[in-house]
């Protein structure tokens, strides 16, 4: 039996979680935004990796269809959107039942049946929006998870009401999205694929009717003809590996849980490790020259050294101030009113260099006002905002022994353009050019896949303390 | 681990010492005994014997109230009194202290100075607090002597020669006339010689934690072990009792192969750590228990040589009475330059078989903080052992906090163990990680 090892990482935004085969390759990896129920956060992340593993597989499967006919890789990427629009929708929903019996429980009669009415009404606007998105591949990167892509299209539906609605509308959305987002449910991999396969058919027979004048992404286009007229052949082949992809057990042999709320994780004791070590682990992994890592993440940043071994040598992390992780962004954007993804191409427009001085989350929303009130274009007041937290981040690492060859960067912010183009500016010009900073697609999953790694050493190694708890788990 | 600490005999000897100290302390009015104010690094307290004078620390008094978790509001009225947030919490602990009738540690009333003796070593702020308690007890004379420093990291002959002369000029003649007593050199060198006996004793007890295991926790213990030399008992015959009776049982426990004792009973040794750095006083038990419940003993630390650094041969010496006690004063830790303390950790690490450093920075404390990141970098990079660095603070309970110290003392700990996994397997030859 093949032996699969999970990694979790669950910080303070986001959980992650990586699963990795005995030959130390990713093969699935699951990332939800962190709730109140962090078991819950674990386990969504958890389940996203094991059905983003079976994707993988049917693709390895299908690998010399897709060489001859690469337009197959389109319809698998489609069927997998799909597919998790239908996760999204069973929990679309419970919000929907969850925002009815809120709604009665709260409100005077009068205003319940106006507060009912509107809920019907604009869930009956979203859920079609919504679906279109997945279904075309619109949602991007702009918005990932449910409360995001719920709370966003809500509140567009909510403002074009009357104003006096506005607030137990918003009221019950808010008493109601944390339950639902807390409540886990279970998916049948095999049925779900079929259904997206039934829903992405409409899809592909209405290609016809689309309008492809002036369309920038003429390739994708392209594709789509092309699957238009193929995809039925790919078919049947496609149903024998959906088959075996959906039977194939996927044994978790051990898994470590790391990150801010390792402690709160349902794993046993030998199973919890730091953060540091994971990040610094899977950096090294992918890196193995690395020697230092810089991770900022949402609620905090860590400056790693480690050796050839990836052995953490030390560390030095700023756990007192928000002004220098993710967090200080998040807040940023909201003061901004624009999304977290929207933050760093923004910045990079910035035709000026403006100093913010402000160390301090808080004050530096007050700083970004009062330049706002001067005038200051918002792409360069975000510039010198991004150039404020990475110039945290540099005295971080400088605190922790500096830059030494190579560098890695890691955590969610390694996302953000902004934020990687000034930490290579600076780390290039306080340590010389002949630094590597090696940056990979993987930067948010690197402390789950250290986390994955340690799982699956912890079996080689045998320690006597780990040996009597190692976990045999069936996740699926 | 077991439930119950039986007191060892050391223990009963020295809680019975305190007690005496403190008893006549608060009777010292009465028996008209003068009591001088002075603090623990540096301290001339062989000297203050000899003129029959009882010593005060204030930095004991302000860590005693951290103890018992009376810091915090002696604080707040100090900086209701006016001094600013970052001004060093001992001070700030022993003027509130003052300010609310100066009850010491045992609960009575401390007696007012009748000197104030300013040794300062290496610590700046020794001389602004004394600037205070000379406005809250006006007219109490006041001895400076100036300890220079040792900036090039040596002692030399005119350094020594410059801390007599103060001796003779200005502290002596000072401490006759408070005391009403002739300075009398015979009495100060039989001082001195139970004072030798005393240092001798304490270097024999930090060194059996060469042992392995540890028998002791020479930081977390090893506060309690200079309790007695830190607090003016050192040239007493009473200290050569009780650190003969405390050598006694630490190498029975040696013969027997016990580990080092912690408030939850024996600890099984894990890790061994060298400690830099002036531990938390407010949350002393917690902090502690984060390295035991891990395995984790302290095998030396920096901290436990505040009141005089010994291991390198130092002795008080009857012979060069005044001489010695000038050295003394120069000669501890934090009046040492940069390289010195250096070389100090890593001749610790080094003999004491440690596993890694441990850096505690403390926010109040800059004679132990400076320069701080700069020898554990020296340090990791010469010796290629795993460093930690905490921060903490010494009696303000505003800044110790917890989840933060756990979580870095965590991953320092899983640090350890996973250098401990992969060099067992470096020796099996298994080949390292190399990437996916």
């Amino acid at each position: 039996m093949n032996k699969y090892y999970l990694g979790v990482d669950l910080g303070s935004t986001t959980s992650k979680a990586v699963i990795i085969n005995e030959n130390d390759e990713i093969i699935g990896r699951g990332i939800t935004n962190t709730r109140a129920n962090y078991k819950v956060a674990a386990d969504i992340a958890r389940q996203e990796a094991i059905y983003n593993a079976r994707f993988n597989f049917l693709k390895r499967l299908l690998k010399d269809e897709i060489r001859i006919h690469p337009e197959y890789e389109l319809y698998i990427k489609d069927i997998e959107s799909v597919f998790q629009y239908l996760q999204f929708k069973k929990r679309l929903d419970s919000l929907l039942e969850q925002m009815h019996l809120t709604t009665s429980g709260n409100f005077p009669e009068d205003l319940k049946l106006e507060v009912h009415k509107n809920i019907t009404g604009i869930f009956n606007s979203i859920e079609p929006s919504i679906r279109n998105d997945y279904i075309t591949g619109d949602l991007g990167s702009k918005n990932q998870f449910f409360r995001d892509i719920v709370n966003e299209k809500y509140t567009e539906e909510v403002k074009k009401l009357k104003i006096d609605i506005f607030e137990p509308m918003m009221l019950v959305l808010d008493k109601s999205i944390t339950p639902v987002e807390n409540q886990l449910f279970e998916f049948d991999f095999r049925a779900l694929v079929y259904e997206a396969m039934d829903i992405l058919k409409s899809k592909y027979d209405g290609l016809g009717e689309t309008v492809q004048t002036n369309d920038p992404s003429i390739h994708f286009e392209a594709e789509l003809n092309l699957l238009k007229g193929n995809y039925l052949k790919i078919t049947d082949s496609l149903k024998e590996h959906i088959e075996s992809v959906a039977g194939h057990e996927i044994h978790i042999s051990n898994m470590v849980g790391t990150g801010y709320g390792r402690a709160l994780l349902p794993f046993p004791e030998d199973c919890i490790k730091s953060e540091i070590l994971c990040h610094a682990y899977g950096a090294h992994a992918i890196f193995p020259n690395t020697r230092t890592v810089l991770d900022i993440g949402g609620q905090d940043t860590k400056a790693i050294q480690v050796d050839s071994y990836g052995l953490v040598t030390s560390f030095y992390m700023n756990d007192r101030c928000a002004a220098g992780c993710g967090r200080y962004l998040g807040y940023i954007a909201d003061e901004l009113n624009i999304s977290l993804n929207e933050l760093g191409p923004l910045a990079l427009e910035a035709d000026k260099e403006i100093n913010i001085c402000s160390t301090c989350t808080v004050f530096a929303g007050a700083e970004l006002r009062e330049l706002l009130n001067i005038g200051e274009s918002r792409e360069n007041i975000l510039g010198g905002l991004h150039k404020a937290i990475v110039m945290r981040a540099i005295s971080l690492i400088a605190r922790s022994g500096g830059v030494r060859n190579e560098f890695t960067f890691t955590g969610g912010v390694a996302r953000n353009q902004a934020v990687l183009k000034n930490v290579s500016d600076l780390v290039i010009k306080n340590y010389g050019k002949e630094i590597k900073i090696n940056i990979h697609t993987d930067s948010i999953f690197m402390g789950a896949l250290g986390g994955a790694l340690f799982a699956r050493k912890n079996i080689n190694i045998e320690l006597p303390k780990n040996k009597s708890k190692a976990v045999n788990k069936e996740v699926v | 681990m077991a439930a119950e600490v039986i007191k060892e005999k050391s223990m009963i000897l020295q809680k019975e010492m305190i007690a005496k100290l403190f008893d006549d302390l608060s009777s010292a009015k009465d028996t008209g005994k003068k009591v001088v104010y002075t603090f623990v690094p540096g301290n001339l307290s062989e000297l203050i014997h000899a003129f029959d004078m009882l010593p005060v620390y204030p930095e004991i008094n302000a860590l005693q109230s951290g103890m018992r978790k009376q810091s915090g509001s002696y604080i707040r009225d100090a900086e209701k009194f006016g001094f600013s947030e970052d001004v060093c919490t001992y001070v700030k602990c022993d003027i509130g202290m003052m300010l609310n009738g100066n009850i010491g540690p045992t609960g009575k009333k401390l007696p007012d100075p009748d000197l104030l003796l300013l040794s300062y070593t290496g610590c700046f702020t020794f001389m602004k607090w004394f600037e205070n308690l000379e406005q809250l007890y006006p007219g109490v004379p006041v001895a400076m002597i100036h300890t220079p420093y040792q900036e090039g990291g040596k002692i030399t002959p005119e350094m020594t020669e410059y801390m007599v002369k103060q001796l003779r000029e200005d502290v002596i003649p000072k401490m006759e006339k408070v005391s009403g007593k002739k300075y009398d050199e015979t009495k100060l060198k039989h001082i001195l010689e139970d004072a030798a006996k005393t240092e001798d004793l304490i270097v024999k007890i930090f060194d059996t934690t060469k042992n392995s295991p540890s028998p002791i926790d020479a930081y977390f213990a090893g506060v309690y072990y200079i309790g007695p030399i830190n607090i003016g008992f050192r040239g007493t015959p009473e200290s050569v009792e009780y650190y003969t009776e405390l050598y006694r049982e630490i190498l029975e426990r040696v013969r027997l192969g016990l580990g080092p004792v912690t408030p939850e009973g024996e600890v099984t040794e894990r890790y061994r750590l060298v400690v830099e750095g002036p531990p938390n006083w407010t949350s002393f038990r917690e902090f502690w228990k984060l390295f035991y419940d891990h395995g984790a003993v302290i095998v030396a630390s920096s901290y436990t040589k505040v009141g005089g650094l010994y291991d390198d041969g130092f002795r008080h010496d009857s012979t060069r009475p005044l001489e010695s006690l000038s050295e003394y004063c120069m000669n501890c830790y934090t009046n040492l330059n940069l390289p010195q303390r250096i070389s100090h950790l890593k001749k610790c690490v080094t003999d004491y078989r440690a596993d890694g450093l441990l850096v505690n920075s403390i926010k109040s404390c800059n004679s132990f903080s400076a320069g701080q990141l700069l020898m554990m970098r020296a340090i990791e990079e010469d010796m290629e052992i795993p460093v930690g660095f905490i921060e903490s603070d010494l009696v303000d309970p505003r800044y110790f906090s917890y989840s933060n110290i756990k979580n870095r003392l965590d991953s320092y700990f899983q640090m350890l163990e996973q250098r401990k996994i992969i060099t067992k397997e470096i020796k099996q030859n298994i080949p390292a990680q190399t990437g996916i």
